[in-house]
């Protein structure tokens, strides 16, 4: 590969880096040697593969989309069936990874944020596997939007701590998180769950989602006789589904990438969590990146539809690769994700979860301008089993 | 290189060998705007040779439950970057405390790095502290720092190595700050400090050489901040402050409550 970002000192063009408080760089400095290490490391390497495999359930499979395909006349569509991970979501990819590697570092107090509670879940699953003490912050309103994700994870074993700060959502979750690893940097291994905070969680996360990715580019070989397809498809929270299949592909210059991000009510309403369509480059949650903020800098709350977009932020490296053009992001408003959820779920019996239906819905600008003889592949993050409430409270 | 006039540099020459140098955190704004001045000038008159002034922000993830409900409350009445500057210029008119502008990169990066410092100095701000800048992001406000005099006070952690201290001493200018535990602010138990914490003093010691030494975090009382900071040359305390504002405001005289904490932190019980 030729793309070989972030550097050393975990940059993106301007973005990433360590903005967090001098207790944390040492944790910071010794998980990006063990992480190094251990991804350098065959024995690693194979455990991590064969959790995958037996536990996961990879290979998930490309699943060639005809009734889609049919609905639009257009380019041939598949999706990338993340949604048949073990827990419902690519989540668990990462999950597994980080607790491998807790567990190399002999940390064995394991703390997670959630928002949607699908990364609570995942990491909840891993430390029931594993055996290992959990405790996952959440905000008290996503615990009421997302009830039975908190019971999943209270049955799994894990505390569940709520946040009643600020907005009391994914935002002030990640806040608690932080503050609980400031204070137990000791004993404790803080499992994030998107390719966002500080240096090398962006580049470590995006690593263990990079098998998405990577099965693509094989299963295409089988089905197309080609490794790259002409467009990829991806929802955008923070990012780490759209990261695993968008990193292998970023020298594949033939490749158009679309990022899609949640905007709410509209891009241009407060209502919104477009990150890239109207943010500003800032610092939050340990690195920089464009973020929701105020003229004051202030960070201002995001609004979805999908509890897992609903963030403020984004990767640092999704900021890179939107100023650098190689990845184009639109926004998607809530309404036009439910028409995603029904399209898909109508012509291919699969109920999304809301957070894939923005980029399902986005089909409807793209699949004009392509071609019979073109291929798209839309990542299907995650089913909509926990988004039931609120599918059936929009229909 | 700081400059001689800088006031934090002449209060520890001022003050060299004596009594422990006592530095009162207060967030901007809070517990509303025209108190913050009155504050820091009473402060002041009981004790306080020097103060930090808190730039609130949305997302404190360093700090505790007290000074995030203080900066929330800052905010919601309507905090700005422009109105802690006019605050600090308020001060100027009447007193020569050294003020050091405490807070977290956003809000900085968004009225402009530049502007900042340039904006900070006028207003007569005698130093920095970005609890979310290590030095290895510290390129974000050198270049600026140095235009304009502005003081980088860097901070040293329980678990930040020898070789880490030397180097943060080198970049620190005014002072190091020594967080006396490994967590977020806010005023604890006494004996929940005391165990490590002379073994971290100890290192201090032997690595900060180029800087005069201030202890934070956790400090609540007198007699607290006399055992925490023996050996170093002062001590700073914030949460206990503002949980004494929460505790007394909108009571008559509740100033009053607040100015006799300050005295009985700097002198002891009356």
């Amino acid at each position: 590969m030729t793309y070989n970002l972030p550097t050393k000192e975990g940059y993106y063009g301007n973005f990433g880096g360590k903005f967090v408080p001098e207790i944390l760089i040492p944790v910071l400095e010794e998980l990006e040697e063990a992480y190094e290490e251990a991804w350098n490391d065959n024995s690693f390497r194979k455990e991590y593969h064969q959790l995958l495999d037996e536990y996961v359930g990879r290979p998930t499979k490309l699943t060639y989309a005809n009734r889609l395909t049919d609905h639009y006349g257009k380019a041939r569509i598949y999706l990338k069936r993340e949604d048949l991970c073990h827990t419902g979501a690519h989540k668990i990819n990462n999950a597994v990874g980080q607790i491998l590697l807790a567990q190399r570092m002999g940390k064995d107090r394991i703390i997670a944020e959630t928002g949607a509670g699908q990364h609570g879940v995942a990491t909840a699953t891993a430390c029931a596997k594993f055996g290992v003490d959990c405790i996952v912050y959440m905000g008290a309103e996503d615990m009421e939007r997302q009830k039975l994700n908190v019971e999943r994870m209270r049955l799994l074993g894990t505390e569940v701590r709520p946040v009643t700060s600020g907005s009391e959502t994914l935002k002030d979750a990640t806040n608690e998180a932080i503050r609980d690893w400031v204070t137990n940097v000791e004993d404790t291994f803080y499992i994030i769950g998107s390719v966002v905070g500080p240096h090398p969680y962006p580049k470590m996360v995006r690593n263990f989602h990079q098998v998405i990715g990577d099965e693509t580019r094989q299963q295409l070989q089988k089905a197309e006789d080609t490794e790259v397809p002409d467009y990829l498809l991806a929802c955008v929270g923070g990012g780490s589904n759209a990261m695993g299949i968008f990193y292998p592909f970023i020298d594949d210059e033939s490749v158009e990438m679309y990022g899609l991000e949640a905007a709410g009510h509209g891009a241009n309403t407060d209502q919104t969590a477009a990150t890239l369509t109207i943010g500003q480059p800032g610092v939050l949650h340990g690195s920089m990146s464009y973020l929701l903020h105020n003229s004051e800098g202030q960070i201002q709350l995001a609004h979805s539809i999908s509890a897992g977009l609903d963030y403020p932020g984004i990767g640092p490296e999704h900021s890179y690769l939107h100023d650098s053009g190689r990845v184009t992001y639109k926004g998607i408003t809530d309404e036009k994700a439910m028409e995603g959820v029904k399209l898909l779920s109508e012509t291919e019996g699969i109920i999304p979860a809301l957070e894939t239906a923005h980029a399902v819905s986005y089909l409807d600008e793209l699949m004009p301008r392509t071609s019979k003889d073109e291929i798209v592949v839309l990542n299907c993050s995650g089913r909509g089993d926990k988004d039931m409430g609120t599918i059936s409270k929009n229909l | 290189m700081i400059k001689t006039d800088n006031r934090i540099t002449q209060l520890f020459e001022r003050n060299e060998g004596s009594e422990k140098i006592m530095s009162l955190f207060l967030t901007a704004g809070y517990p509303d705007l025209e108190a913050t001045v009155d504050l820091i000038l009473g402060f002041e008159k009981n004790g306080a040779e020097m103060i930090e002034l808190g730039m609130p922000f949305s997302d404190p993830l360093a700090d505790g439950p007290t000074i995030q409900y203080s900066s929330n409350v800052a905010i919601e009445q309507g905090i700005t970057m422009k109105k802690i500057l006019h605050i600090v210029e308020q001060v100027r008119e009447e007193s020569n405390i050294p003020i050091i502008l405490m807070g977290y990169i956003n809000p900085v990066l968004r009225y402009g790095t530049e502007e900042f410092c340039k904006d900070a100095a006028e207003a007569g701000v005698d130093g920095l502290i970005i609890p979310d800048i290590p030095v290895e992001e510290s390129k974000v406000l050198t270049d600026k720092v140095a235009k304009y005099d502005l003081p980088m006070i860097y901070l040293v952690a329980p678990n930040t190595s020898d070789e880490r201290m030397r180097k943060i001493d080198q970049q620190s200018q005014g002072f190091v700050y020594c967080v006396s535990v490994t967590g977020v602010t806010g005023a604890r138990e006494g004996d929940e400090i005391a165990q490590s914490v002379q073994r971290f003093i100890g290192r201090v010691k032997e690595n900060v050489t180029k800087n005069p030494q201030m202890v934070g975090f956790g400090i609540k009382s007198h007699e607290d901040a006399q055992r925490i900071a023996a050996d170093m040359d002062g001590f700073i305390v914030g949460s206990a402050v503002i949980d004494t504002i929460r505790e007394h405001y909108l009571e008559e005289g509740w100033k009053d409550e607040v100015f006799a904490f300050v005295r009985s932190l700097k002198y002891g019980k009356e």
